[in-house]
This record gives C-alpha cells, sequence and structure tokens, in this order.
C-alpha cells in the first residue's frame, strides 16, 4: 500500500510545487490502473503494464494541462471532474471489456534482497517487494535531486511561487507547469498500475479506493520535502497492514480504529509544527499572462 | 499566505458592473447566464451519447429510459424528489462555504458522521416523544455533530492558517472510520447479523407530503437552499462572506474579524451538511450499517459550479441531477451497464463549463478591446 502512494504523492508534490493544485489524482491513478490492468492482460507482462499505466495516467493529465494551465480553469472543479469520469469511465469499460470473466493476474513475485530481508520484524516490509517497489525510491531521489540541484527545479518553483517573475526572467511558467502536471500525471497511473497489478491482481470499478486523496494530503503535509512523503506513506501503508495483521494473530482492536490512527497522527503533528505551514504562493491560482 | 484562488471569479452572483448597464444589456447578460448554463449540459449529453455509442448500446433509447423513468413516470419522479433533500442540504451548505473561498470538502465525513449518531439516536427517542419533537431535537442534533466534525479544520484555518483543503478530507476517512467504529462497538443492533443501529420504525420517519412517498425534507432542503441565497446576496453577513472570498486581505484591512468569520462559515456549512445526514436517515433509511460511505459531497460539489452559487440554479441543477441520476440507474440496468454513467455525464459537464466560461471571457475581452 505504501507504494503507490510514494509514487502519486511524489507526483503531487511536483503539481503544488509548479502551482497546480492537482484533486485530479485519483482519477488519474484509476485511469492508470485501468490501461495498466488490460496492457498486462493482454501481453502478460507487468512491466509494460505499469508502463502502459503511466502514459495513461499521462494523457489523462492532458485534460488538467488544456482546461487549467491553458483555459485557465478553475483547477478544483476541474480535478473533482477528472476523477468522477475516470471513476465512470474505467468501471464502464471494465463491465464492457471484463464482466463476463472477471479475469486476475498472477500473484506478482517479490525480490528479496539478500541478507536485508531476513532482518526480523522490519526485514519483509523494507525489502521484500515486488522490484517496481524499488522504483519509487529511485522516483523520490530523482525528484529530491531534480529541485535540489537543478535548474528545472527552480523553474517549477518559481512557476509555483512567482510566475509573473518567472515569465520576466524568461522562463515560461505555463510549458513549466505543463511539464510539471504531465510528470505528475505519469507517477499517478504509475502509482495506479501499481494498485491493480501488485496490490489487488484485477482491477474492480474505484479499486484505488482513495489513494489518490490520500497522496494529495501526504503531499501536501510534506510541502516540497520528499522524504515526509516516503515517512507519510509507510506510515499509513503499516497502519493499513496492521488491520490485516491483527485479525491474523485474533488480537480483538476495532479495525476501524486502528485506521483512524495515521490521520489522527498528522492531525497532532499539524498542530503541534504546522503553524508555519508553507505552501507555494501561486498554488491553484491560474497564470494568466496578460493579467498585472 | 495558504489561501488558494477564490471560487468566485468576477461572475458569481451577476456581475457588480451589470447594474451600471442599460435594460436592454441586462437581458442579453441574463440570456447568456442562461445559455452558459444549458451549453455544457447539451455538450456532455452529446458526448455521452456518443461514449454510449461507443460500448455499443442505443444512446437515443438510453437517454429516453432516463427520462422516462427519473422525470415522467411517478414512481421515478417521487424517487427523485426524495434524492434532492440531502443534496439540497449540502449544497446550501457549499453555498456559505465557496463563495467565502472556504474549500469544505469533507461533506462526506460530516454526513456520515451525524447520519450514525442521528441514527442511533432516532429509535430510543421515537416511543417516548412526539413527532414534533423528535425531528425537531433529531435535525438539531445533526446539525451539531455535522459542524462539530469541522471544528479542527475550521480552528487549524482560522488559527494556523493551515490549509483546509487537507484538512477537511482528512475528516472525511476519519469520519468513515470513525462511524463505522460507532455503529460497531456502542449503536449496534444486536438483533441483526450485520453491523448496523436500530431501525426507525417506518410510522416514525419524517411525515410524507400529497399521499406521495416524498417526504418533507424536500420542502426542508428548498427552504434551506433559497435562506442562503437570500443571505449571501441580500445580508450585510453575505457580503461580509463573499468580501472574505474575493480578497481576504482586503476584508481584514476592513476590519473584519476572519477568525469569528472563518469559523461561522465552517460550522454553518458543515452543519447543513449534518442536517442532510438527518433528514435522510429520518426519511428514507431510518438505520446506518457499518463501513456506510455516502458519496453525495462530490457529487453536489460541482453542481453548486455549474450554478454558479446562484440559489434557484441550484434546486434546478440539483433537481435535474437527481432525476437524471435516478433515471440512469434504472436505464443502466435496462442496459447492462454498470451504473457510473451519471459520474461521467458530471464529468462531462463540468469540463465543457470550463470551456464555456472561457470562451465567454474571450469574446468580452474582444468586445473591451474595440
Amino acid at each position: 500500500m505504501a507504494v503507490p502512494l510514494v509514487f502519486a504523492g511524489v507526483g503531487e508534490a511536483i503539481s503544488e510545487r509548479a502551482g497546480v493544485l492537482n484533486v485530479g489524482l485519483e482519477g488519474m491513478m484509476l485511469m492508470g490502473a485501468f490501461g495498466a490492468f488490460a496492457a498486462a492482460i493482454s501481453v502478460d507482462s507487468i512491466w509494460l503494464g505499469l508502463l502502459v499505466g503511466g502514459l495513461v495516467g499521462t494523457a489523462t493529465s492532458l485534460l488538467m494541462v488544456g482546461l487549467c494551465i491553458r483555459l485557465n480553469a478553475n483547477q478544483i472543479v476541474i480535478g473533482i471532474a477528472i476523477t468522477l469520469g475516470a471513476e465512470g469511465v474505467t468501471a464502464l469499460l471494465h463491465s464492457a471489456n471484463y464482466s463476463d470473466t472477471y479475469p486476475r493476474l498472477p500473484k506478482a513475485g517479490v525480490l528479496d534482497i539478500p541478507l536485508l530481508s531476513k532482518i526480523p520484524v522490519l526485514g519483509e516490509g523494507l525489502f521484500s517487494h515486488h522490484p517496481s517497489a524499488y522504483l519509487a525510491v529511485l522516483a523520490v531521489v530523482a525528484a529530491w535531486w531534480v529541485f535540489k540541484s537543478t535548474g528545472i527545479g527552480l523553474n517549477i518553483k518559481a512557476a509555483g511561487d512567482q510566475p509573473h517573475a518567472l515569465a520576466a526572467a524568461g522562463g515560461n511558467p505555463r510549458s513549466t507547469r505543463t511539464m510539471a502536471v504531465m510528470t505528475t500525471g505519469f507517477l499517478a497511473g504509475v502509482g495506479g498500475a501499481h494498485i491493480a497489478l501488485i496490490g489487488a491482481g484485477l482491477f474492480v470499478p474505484a479499486v484505488t479506493h482513495g489513494a489518490g486523496f490520500i497522496a494529495i494530503v501526504l503531499a501536501m503535509l510534506a510541502r516540497g520535502r520528499f522524504g515526509w512523503i516516503v515517512t507519510g506513506a509507510i506510515l499509513i501503508g503499516i497502519s493499513l497492514s496492521l488491520t490485516t495483521a491483527f485479525q491474523l494473530v485474533g488480537v480483538d482492536v476495532p479495525i476501524d480504529a486502528v485506521q483512524m490512527l495515521p490521520f489522527i497522527m498528522i492531525l497532532v503533528v499539524l498542530s503541534a509544527f504546522g503553524r508555519d505551514s508553507y505552501l507555494p504562493a501561486a498554488l491553484a491560482v491560474p497564470y494568466d499572462p496578460e493579467s498585472r | 499566505m495558504t489561501d488558494v484562488a477564490t471560487p468566485l471569479g468576477d461572475e458569481g452572483f451577476g456581475s457588480v458592473d451589470e447594474h451600471s448597464k442599460g435594460l436592454s444589456q441586462h437581458a442579453k447578460g441574463r440570456m447568456n447566464s442562461v445559455l452558459m448554463a444549458v451549453l455544457p449540459v447539451f455538450a456532455a449529453v452529446a458526448c455521452g451519447g456518443i461514449l454510449l455509442a461507443l460500448l455499443g448500446r442505443d444512446p437515443v433509447s438510453f437517454y429516453s429510459n432516463v427520462v422516462d423513468h427519473g422525470l415522467l413516470g411517478s414512481l421515478g419522479r417521487q424517487e427523485s424528489l426524495i434524492r434532492m433533500a440531502p443534496l439540497l442540504l449540502i449544497a446550501a451548505g457549499l453555498m456559505v462555504a465557496f463563495p467565502a473561498g472556504i474549500w469544505n470538502l469533507g461533506t462526506d465525513g460530516q454526513f456520515v458522521v451525524a447520519g450514525v449518531v442521528v441514527a442511533a439516536l432516532g429509535p430510543e427517542l421515537a416511543p417516548n416523544v412526539n413527532g414534533l419533537v423528535l425531528f425537531t431535537v433529531l435535525f438539531v442534533v445533526g446539525f451539531a455533530v455535522g459542524a462539530a466534525w469541522a471544528v479542527i479544520p475550521a480552528v487549524m484555518k482560522a488559527w494556523f492558517g493551515m490549509n483546509e483543503i487537507i484538512t477537511t478530507l482528512m475528516t472525511i476517512f476519519l469520519g468513515v472510520s470513525f462511524s463505522s467504529l460507532l455503529v460497531k462497538e456502542f449503536f449496534d443492533d444486536p438483533s441483526t447479523t450485520v453491523p448496523q443501529t436500530k431501525v426507525l420504525a417506518v410510522e416514525d420517519r419524517l411525515p410524507r407530503m400529497f399521499g406521495s412517498r416524498v417526504h418533507i425534507g424536500l420542502v426542508v432542503g428548498l427552504v434551506a437552499v433559497l435562506i442562503v441565497h437570500y443571505m449571501m446576496t441580500r445580508t450585510a453577513f453575505g457580503l461580509r462572506l463573499r468580501i472574505v472570498g474575493m480578497n481576504p486581505a482586503a476584508a481584514e484591512h476592513a476590519g473584519m474579524n476572519m477568525r469569528s468569520l472563518t469559523l461561522s462559515i465552517f460550522l454553518l456549512s458543515s452543519g447543513f451538511a449534518g442536517l442532510a445526514a438527518a433528514v435522510e436517515i429520518a426519511g428514507v433509511d431510518g438505520m446506518v450499517r457499518a463501513e456506510w460511505q455516502a458519496a453525495f459531497g462530490f457529487a453536489v460539489v460541482p453542481l453548486v459550479f455549474l450554478a454558479r452559487f446562484h440559489g434557484p440554479s441550484v434546486v434546478l441543477f440539483v433537481a435535474a441531477f437527481s432525476s437524471f441520476s435516478i433515471g440512469g440507474e434504472s436505464a443502466s440496468r435496462k442496459a447492462d451497464l454498470p451504473n457510473y454513467f451519471v459520474l461521467v455525464m458530471v464529468a462531462l459537464m463540468l469540463i465543457f463549463l470550463a470551456i464555456s466560461e472561457f470562451l465567454q471571457a474571450r469574446s468580452k475581452n474582444v468586445v473591451k478591446d474595440e
């Protein structure tokens, strides 16, 4: 559960730094999940499925690019539209193609990292995953590096904080934001694909189950610090798997209480440290070259 | 600065400069805005038809089934009217929050928690008090619980400037789990096998009107939307909220107490979501099951935008959405499709609304340049 959250959370963080609040994340994940599932079923390859998921996610994000960045439409409204539409379209396509057979994918194999995966308690959780999980780590490191030491990262931050200043300095806020949103779409698509292909092994309507919204929360909380996204994702992943663990051991802790824990923790952390919270100044503000 | 863009551009409620125009201009503007609301709907119906054809279904017979059941058939029409009640109340809450620039996206959480408390309280109270007292108590409790569920996001926004989109989204996840916990651990009816609250007896539910199955929750919803519309357009409080939405810095400069305004917007807005739940429980469901997830909120958000926060238009859009979703449910069953087509339609309408808004803004600029 943590892996797709990392993919989508990093993606959302990139959009947000560029000044685009992407509420359509859940929709992009769903579209990615369906595209990936269809691809993986027909060619029997998880890797190709993940790639197709990313591409379908990117294609979905073009809707946001066209409407919110080019036509300056309200980002929250379009984000909700993308999420609702994706939920509907994927459910319809699923019923049109798979409702008679309900195909499943074979269980994805895991890659045990020698020695490390044998560490008691932590080993299995951290070092025994489908190899694509390590791509998520790679995505985090790459995003961190881009923001820390490249001009692209600087451009993205400028597009989110002072788009007009970026334009005055010779940059192009619209194309910077476009690039950022398309990257988000790709990562969200891969995240959704991961849920369908590796987590569930099948596609059902709304298979992402609100993961996109949790990823939005994570990204906003992390405020650009990518390490925080990973920590938060692992925290939520652990508490979700705790519920099954408790059930297996037969400990009678109400599942619902366990599921509330990560959010309560987040709220406590927020009220203790979040007072000087920072979000990009031009977040969710369309960039219009003619205003100002 | 953690404020996101205000949902109201310079458009909603009829732009300010409308008053300085001549009468014919005014009428033309009215025509334009009607056209603006209707065009996206037609475009969406056309696109939806293409999608249906791609899926191998006959669009014409699908749409005629929608109209037959959702609007013309007496049973379906009653169902549509019943569906309207909670949607109208949630919409009333959003009509307070969005123009003020407060993004209360957590109505689904406020709805379920209030719903569970109302469902638990109803059957306990019902044998001891008469109908009027029962419904008053349930409505007040629903409103209060809904409002209480937004206190944390409200305080975090008002005092620490914490972005309410994150916090209200979190309160949905919290609310769904919390209400499930309440049902299973505290309010479970031991006589049933699935975890659920006791059932409010049918004769104790909201009274029905005109010999139909439509309960008076519909009237509550209509009145709420119209009162909120009046409040936002005709009272000083509403004006204040709109100023806060358009320019928070200016509002603060003008000496408005931002903290208490933010707090009251939040409590009012989420209170309406709680009231919506009370109406739905006391009018239709009578009980709540564990794992109950109402997803009314995300359907209403776009409707309120399509109507541009204008009360009577909100009623129209909610009515259209209700009969489309009731009719769509039946048409989907007949066409052997899952009941998701309505979502696609709402999404299409929002997208076309965005495009038509862009086109209108551009044509205005052209006029200015001449």
